[in-house]
């Protein structure tokens, strides 16, 4: 029962952003209604495995947690440097570099 | 030296994520865990710096002060989200961050990031660009108060170091 | 003992499925991106480690906890990374905010106002 409670809010949230994701003027609206999906239909697959039963969901809410990072961080390079491949530092617009490379590394960059 | 505690720790995760214990499954545990510490070691991936900060005895301390401070912050922001009278007043702002080292500071953002109401946009060696909803967020920032606890943290105190760049 | 520790699962999921909601609407009324990147900051951290306390309070001492664990800490680093690249992507990007930078003197004031 509370799972399934749980569960109503959890859709309903996935719903709205969904309506952002279409909505969205920009397009980084749309990367971000993306990458929120991502963490709440991470907990959609917890709340699922609990209100089946079936604990081992959450291994694939962890690796779909791990994808939706990823994910968004390469749509997010493309869009600024155009290159997957680019490094970053070099390629930037010039002015919004100092420190990203810290930053990034020290932050997400537990292994 | 280094390499065999990666080594252990990668495979403490490793049986804890898998929850087998036949001589079979571990033993695919034992290869793919060497497997990754191979290449970890011909990457030169393990960043020893990054890791030194993260087994800091006080940092769990500041992360539960810094729970309690994400939950208060949810709440308004929660209610701002809601309540069809409420009022947003976003500004953009400079704030200083005295941290001494790019993890430190790198902290300090994601902290900011991380309390709803206050995000960094772009970080610079001393200073961090932040967009807060709401003046009171503004203020909360602008007290110092995280930036002293993270500078706290880094095993610094903040004495003489208030002026901003 | 069990029925305590059910009601406190019960006010964390409920509270984690409304701080959800709550995001959810304000991404939707929210007049730009960056007023909506804190939206999804409700849900990314309240809501999120909310309904995983709940979820941990109802599996007990067990592997699943751990799990439920390691997911939060997933989304403590991951998700406040995803947000910075996502809201420096927009600045660089040439979306201004739809509000003014203050200058020093009004940051000093407020600096000085939070202070006493």
């Amino acid at each position: 029962m509370m799972f399934a409670a749980a569960m109503a809010g959890v859709l309903a949230a996935m719903a709205l952003t969904l309506v952002r994701g279409l909505l969205g003027p920009t397009v980084f609206d749309r990367v971000l209604a993306l990458n929120t999906f991502g963490t709440v239909t991470v907990l959609a697959i917890a709340v699922l495995g609990f209100l089946m039963g079936r604990p081992q969901f959450l291994d694939i809410a962890l690796l779909y947690a791990l994808i939706n990072f990823v994910g968004t961080i390469a749509i997010l390079k493309y869009l600024q440097y155009g290159d997957l491949g680019a490094s970053g530092r070099e390629a930037g617009t010039g002015n919004s570099n100092t420190g990203s490379g810290s930053d990034t590394g020290g932050g997400g960059g537990r292994p | 030296m280094r390499l065999v505690g990666l080594y252990l720790a990668l495979f403490a995760f490793w049986l804890l994520m898998s929850g087998h214990y036949e001589p079979l499954i571990v033993g695919f545990g034992v290869v793919s865990c060497a497997a990754t510490v191979y290449i970890a070691r011909r990457k030169d991936f393990v960043d020893y710096a990054t890791l030194s900060w993260y087994i800091k005895p006080t940092l769990p301390l500041y992360w539960l002060w810094l729970l309690g401070q994400i939950l208060k912050a949810n709440f308004d922001v929660a209610t701002r989200c809601v309540l069809p009278g409420s009022r947003i007043d976003p500004c953009v702002f400079r704030a200083p961050a005295n941290q001494d080292t790019g993890v430190g500071v790198a902290t300090y953002a994601n902290s900011i990031t991380l309390t709803p109401g206050t995000v960094s946009m772009q970080t610079w060696d001393h200073e961090i660009r932040v967009h807060a909803l709401t003046r009171d967020g503004a203020r909360d920032v602008l007290g110092g108060e995280m930036d002293g606890r993270i500078c706290r943290v880094e095993g610094r105190t903040k004495d003489g170091t208030e002026d901003g760049p | 003992m069990t029925l305590a520790v059910d009601i406190a699962s019960w006010l964390c999921l409920v509270a984690g499925a409304l701080l959800c909601l709550a995001g959810g609407i304000g991404m939707i009324r929210f007049p730009d991106v960056y007023a909506r990147s804190h939206a999804a900051g409700v849900i990314d951290t309240g809501g999120a480690y909310l309904i995983l306390l709940g979820l941990a309070l109802q599996a007990g001492f067990s592997l699943i906890t751990v799990k439920l664990v390691l997911i939060g800490l997933l989304l403590f680093f991951t998700c406040p990374t995803a947000t910075h690249a996502l809201v420096k992507a927009a600045l660089a990007g040439g979306l201004e905010p739809l509000c003014r930078e203050l200058g020093a003197d009004e940051t000093a004031d407020l600096a000085d106002e939070a202070a006493p």
